[in-house]
C-alpha cells in the first residue's frame, strides 16, 4: 500500500484541471489514474473547435484545449499513471487500480476527487426495437473511429438524437463524403446547442425531425439496411400512419449521457436525479474527503463548466486536506423545485461555504418570459427574470452566502411563469 | 477421408454431443453455418439450469432434463464454466394459483425433483422484494444458473482439443447416402460420414427433410428479453417463476452468471425463423408480468434487449432418435426448454443409446475431459494477482472497463481451438463489450487487437456475421 494526499481518478479535463487547481493551492502530492494511453480522455476525440470561450477567451479544438492542461501536468510534474484502470475505492479510500507496468496497486489516499466523465446512452439502455444488426453505434463512438483510428463506420447516416455529438458528427460524416439523411428528436425541441444545429444541421441542410423517434431498425442479414421513423405524441407515444423509411448504413445514436460513475456503486452514497453522486456546495459527496466534478456528477454544455466544477472541488479537497471543512453548523438540501430538472449541488454546509454559493441546474422543459427563484424555507433568496430557458443549457446563479439565515432545512430552486 | 461421424449444428447439443464423442477413437465433425459454436439459441435464452419439475412426466424431457440436471456441478468444473445453484421459486401471487402450486410438487415428485411447498411467509423471507401479495411457492434447490456462451464454446474447445474438426461458417445443402455413407453438401465443401447427427436447432426438420419426409415440424418461438445491469445484489435470490401455462414456465427473473439480472422471456410463434428482433408491445407485456412478482425491478438499469428463438417441436417432446429408414441418421431436433439444462444427458443418451449401436466405441487412452484452465483476475487475491501480472502484464491491462476484462484473457481466448472470429463470439467468451456501454469505449480496442492477432487491417474485423465490418471506410486523410 501506498500512501497519496490525493487521488485523481480520470485525467481527462476536469481530472487535470482538478490536479492543477489542487497544486497551485499546495498539495503536491498528486496522483492522476487514466484508464487510456493519454491524457485529456474524450477532448482528443471532439477535433471540432468552440472549446475555451471562457476558459482562454479562445476558440479551441478539442485536442488543443485540452493539450494546454497536459503541458502544465506535465510542467509541474504532477504524477499520473496511463492505462491504469480503476477498479474500486473503498470507503476508507484506498484506491486499487491495475495496469500492466506496476500491477495491481493500492493507495490510500487522504482525499479523492473522482471525474471519470460519462458513457453514452445506447441502443441497448433505450431498448431500440427491431433487428440487431450492425451500423447501429453511438454518435461518440462513430466519432473515435473516425478523428482517432482513420475509419468512417458508413456512408448513409441517420441520426437518432439532437444531442451535441450527434449534431457534430451529422457535419463531420458529411465533410467525409456521407450522406446524412435526418436527425429525429423525440422531443419537440432540441437537446442540442442552438450554435450547432445552425452550423452542423442547416448549414449543410440536413432535416431535424422534432417529435420524432426511430420506430425500428431493420437488418435480417446482419447489418443495417433501413430505419424507420415516426412521429410521437406529447406522451410519446407513437402516432401511427406517419412512419418515413430511410435506406441506410449507419444509425448514430446521440440519445444522452449518462454519469460513469460505478465505481461508487459498492459505497454508502446516495445518487441525484443526475445519476450521479449527491454533493455538497464543495462538490464533495456523502464520504468525507470523497470529491466529484465533471461529467460524472451531470453532464455539462462546455468543458469550460467541467474545468470551472473541477477548481471547486479541488479547492473543496484542498480545505478539506488542511482541515477547514467541519461538517458543522447548519446543513441545507437543496431540492429541484418547479420546472427544474436537477440541481447541484444537493446539500449545503452554510458554515463551509465559500463567500458565494453555487447553484447549478437545468429545466425540465423550454420556458419563456419566466422567473427563476432560489428560496431558503419559505424565503425567497434570490429571483432573476429569463425570456427564454432552454434544458440543453445548463443554468449557474451564484448567490452571496450572507444572504441565507441558516434557519430552514431546504433551499429550492423553481422556476415561475411571468403572469 | 470418411468421417466416422458429422454433426450438423454447433450448438450446445452439437457440441457436448461432439465432446462425448472425442472421448472415443472416432473421426468425427461438426459443421455449423454460423462463425462460432453457440451462436443461436444456445446463445439467446434464459440461461437457467431448470430442476426438471415442470416437463410431463414420462417424457424424454423430464428424463433428461433430471438427469442433466445432476450432471453440470461436474461438466461446469471440467469446462470452467461459471454455474452456481441458487435453486429456482415458483411463486402463487394469487389464491387461485395454491392449489397449482401443489400440482406442481406433485409433478416434481413424479419426475424425481426434490422441492419444497413454502408459504407466503417464508418466500418473503427468501425473497424480500417479491410481490407483498405473494400466496407461497415452490422452492426447487437444485435449480441454478449457467454461462450458456462459455458452456458451448468450452464444451467445442474440449471436443477439438480432443480430435475433434469443426467448420464453421459453411451451410449443408444436402444430404444424400451413398452406399454406406452419407454425403454432406455445404456451401464450402463436400463431406462423406458414416453416422449423421443432426442437431440443426430450429432448422433441425429441414436437415432431417434432406433425407427422409418428416411428420413434425420445428417452428421458432420467439422470446423476448430484458438485461439489467449488475448494479447491485440481492433483486432477487432465486430463479423466480410464475406458474407454468401452456405458454410455457412463462416470464422469469433472475440474477445471471455475471451477476447482472435477466427479465423474460415472451413466447411468440414465428415464421420466420431468422427473425430475432424485439419489439415495444411484447416487452412492454414482458415487463408487467414479471413486475407483477417482483414490482421493484429498475427498468432504468436496462442495458440491452434480446431475443431467442426455441426450436419447438410439433410433438410436444425433443425428436430423439434414428430416422425412420436408416438409422445412421441421428435426429436431435426440437431442443426448446428444457433443452440447456438437458443438454449434457441429450448428449450422453445420443451417444450411448443410438451411436453405440451402429459404430463400436472404442476409449481413448489419452481423453482429457477438463481444459486448460482460464485465468478470471478477479478472483484472485491482490498477491495472485500482481504474481500473474508480473509474469504476464497483459494481465494488468484492462481491455472493458465496465466488465473489467484484461488484455491478458483475451488473448487466452484468440490461443485456443475454438478461437474468437468476431467482436461479438470475443464478447460472449470474455464479457468485454457486455457492460452498460455497450461496447462503447472498448470496441475499437477490442478490434484492434482481433486485426493485429490476425494479422489484417481493422476494416477486416466484423461485429458478427459476414458484412458486419465495423471501420468499413477509411477517411480521407487515412486513404
Amino acid at each position: 500500500m501506498i500512501n497519496k494526499k490525493l487521488v485523481i481518478i480520470g485525467g481527462g479535463s476536469a481530472g487535470m484541471a482538478s490536479a492543477l487547481e489542487a497544486y497551485k493551492q499546495g498539495v503536491t502530492d498528486i496522483l492522476i489514474l487514466e484508464k487510456n494511453d493519454y491524457l485529456g480522455g474524450i477532448l482528443n476525440q471532439c477535433i471540432h473547435n468552440g472549446f475555451g470561450l471562457h476558459e482562454f477567451n479562445e476558440e479551441l479544438t478539442g485536442p488543443e484545449f485540452m493539450s494546454r492542461f497536459s503541458k502544465a501536468v506535465n510542467d509541474n510534474h504532477i504524477s499520473y499513471r496511463l492505462q491504469s484502470n480503476v477498479l474500486g475505492i473503498s470507503k476508507d479510500k484506498v484506491v486499487t487500480y491495475s495496469n500492466s507496468y506496476e500491477g495491481l496497486v493500492e493507495v490510500k489516499a487522504e482525499a479523492i476527487i473522482l471525474t471519470t466523465g460519462c458513457y453514452e446512452r445506447n441502443a441497448g439502455a433505450i431498448q431500440i426495437a427491431g433487428d440487431r444488426p450492425s451500423g447501429v453505434y453511438t454518435a461518440g463512438q462513430a466519432q473515435l473511429y473516425l478523428n482517432c483510428y482513420g475509419y468512417l463506420v458508413g456512408k448513409k447516416v441517420f441520426i437518432l438524437g439532437s444531442g451535441d455529438i450527434g449534431l457534430i458528427m451529422a457535419r463531420r460524416m458529411t465533410l467525409e463524403g456521407a450522406k446524412v439523411l435526418g436527425v429525429a428528436e423525440l422531443n419537440p425541441y432540441s437537446a442540442g446547442l442552438n450554435r450547432n444545429i445552425v452550423q452542423c444541421l442547416q448549414d449543410f441542410n440536413i432535416p431535424l425531425y422534432l417529435s420524432h423517434t426511430v420506430k425500428e431498425v431493420k437488418g435480417k442479414e446482419g447489418h443495417l439496411e433501413k430505419v424507420v421513423i415516426a412521429k410521437v405524441d406529447e406522451k410519446f407515444a407513437f402516432i401511427p400512419g406517419t412512419e418515413v423509411e430511410f435506406d441506410v448504413d449507419t444509425l448514430l445514436l446521440s440519445v444522452g449521457l449518462i454519469p460513469n460513475c460505478d465505481l461508487l456503486n459498492n459505497l454508502p452514497l446516495s445518487f441525484s436525479k443526475t445519476r450521479g453522486p449527491v454533493v455538497s456546495q464543495d462538490m464533495e459527496t456523502e464520504i468525507e474527503g470523497l470529491f466529484s466534478a465533471g461529467n460524472v456528477l451531470h453532464v455539462h454544455d462546455l468543458v469550460d463548466y467541467v474545468v470551472e466544477e473541477a477548481r471547486e472541488a479541488a479547492n473543496g479537497a484542498v480545505k478539506y486536506l488542511n482541515g477547514k471543512l467541519s461538517h458543522k453548523g447548519h446543513i441545507y438540501d437543496v431540492k429541484p423545485g418547479n420546472g427544474i430538472g436537477y440541481v447541484v449541488p444537493q446539500k449545503i454546509y452554510l458554515e463551509d461555504a465559500n463567500d458565494k454559493l453555487v447553484f447549478k441546474f437545468r429545466v425540465a422543459h423550454p420556458f419563456k418570459d419566466i422567473n427563476i427563484f432560489i428560496k431558503e424555507g419559505d424565503n425567497v433568496v434570490k429571483k432573476l427574470f429569463k425570456p427564454a430557458i432552454i434544458p440543453s443549457e445548463m443554468e449557474i446563479v451564484r448567490v452571496d452566502k450572507a444572504l441565507f439565515k441558516g434557519e430552514a432545512k431546504e433551499i429550492s430552486v423553481y422556476v415561475e411563469e411571468r403572469k | 477421408m470418411i468421417f466416422d461421424v458429422l454433426i450438423v449444428g454447433a450448438g450446445v447439443s452439437g457440441s457436448l454431443i461432439a465432446r462425448k464423442l472425442s472421448s472415443y477413437d472416432l473421426k468425427t465433425i461438426v459443421i455449423d453455418k454460423e462463425n462460432d459454436a453457440g451462436n443461436v439459441t444456445s446463445m439467446a435464452n434464459s440461461a437457467i439450469v431448470h430442476s426438471g419439475y415442470d416437463p410431463v412426466p414420462g417424457t424424454l424431457k423430464a428424463k433428461l432434463n433430471v438427469q442433466g440436471n445432476k450432471m453440470f456441478p461436474k461438466l461446469c468444473e471440467d469446462l470452467d464454466v461459471h454455474f452456481e445453484q441458487i435453486g429456482s421459486l415458483t411463486v402463487a401471487i394469487y389464491d387461485d394459483q395454491i392449489k397449482l402450486l401443489s400440482d406442481l410438487a406433485i409433478r416434481s415428485k413424479e419426475n424425481g425433483v426434490e422441492v419444497k411447498l413454502l408459504s407466503a411467509e417464508e418466500v418473503k423471507k427468501l425473497e424480500p422484494n417479491i410481490n407483498p401479495n405473494v400466496k407461497g411457492g415452490l422452492l426447487a434447490p437444485s435449480a441454478g444458473i449457467v454461462n450458456p456462451f462459455t458452456l458451448t464454446v468450452h464444451a467445442m474447445e474440449s471436443a477439438v482439443d480432443n480430435g475433434v474438426t469443426l467448420h464453421l461458417g459453411e451451410e449443408v445443402l444436402s444430404i444424400k447416402k451413398d452406399g454406406d455413407v452419407y454425403v454432406v453438401k455445404t456451401t464450402k465443401d463436400e463431406y462423406q460420414a458414416k453416422v449423421v447427427i443432426n442437431a440443426a436447432g430450429v432448422y433441425s426438420d429441414k436437415i432431417h427433410s434432406m433425407i427422409e419426409p418428416v411428420d413434425y415440424k420445428v417452428t421458432a418461438r420467439k422470446g423476448e428479453y430484458f438485461v439489467l445491469d449488475h448494479y447491485k445484489e440481492g433483486l432477487v435470490n432465486h430463479v423466480i417463476f410464475p406458474l407454468p401455462s401452456e405458454k410455457g414456465k412463462g416470464i422469469l427473473v433472475s440474477k445471471t452468471t455475471s451477476g447482472n439480472y435477466i427479465v423474460g422471456p415472451s413466447s411468440e410463434w414465428s415464421d420466420d425463423k431468422e427473425d430475432l428482433s424485439t419489439d415495444k408491445p411484447t416487452l412492454d407485456a414482458v415487463r408487467k408480468a414479471a413486475t407483477e412478482m417482483v414490482p421493484s425491478i429498475p427498468f432504468n438499469q436496462v442495458i440491452r434487449t434480446f431475443s431467442g428463438n426455441r426450436p419447438t417441436p410439433s410433438t410436444h417432446d425433443f425428436v430423439i432418435g434414428f430416422a425412420k429408414k436408416d438409422n445412421h441418421f441421428i435426429n436431435v431436433s426440437g431442443i426448446e426448454s428444457p433443452g440447456l439444462a438437458s443438454s449434457p444427458a441429450i448428449a450422453e443418451y445420443v451417444v450411448n443409446e443410438f451411436v453405440s449401436k451402429v459404430l463400436s466405441l472404442k476409449e481413448k487412452k489419452d481423453y482429457k475431459p477438463a481444459l486448460r484452465k482460464r485465468i478470471n483476475p478477479s478472483k484472485l487475491s491482490v498477491n495472485e494477482r500482481n504474481a500473474l501480472i508480473k509474469k504476464d502484464p497483459d494481465y494488468g491491462e484492462i481491455i472493458c472497463n465496465c466488465e473489467k476484462v484484461t488484455l491478458g484473457e483475451i488473448k487466452d481466448e484468440l490461443s485456443r481451438s475454438v478461437p474468437p472470429m468476431s467482436v461479438k463470439a470475443l464478447k460472449k467468451r470474455t464479457r468485454a463489450g457486455f457492460g452498460k456501454c455497450q461496447g462503447g469505449f472498448c470496441q475499437p480496442l477490442v478490434i484492434k487487437i482481433l486485426a493485429e492477432h490476425f494479422n489484417v487491417d481493422m476494416s477486416k474485423i466484423k461485429l458478427d456475421k459476414d458484412g458486419s465490418e465495423i471501420c468499413k471506410y477509411l477517411t480521407k486523410e487515412a486513404k
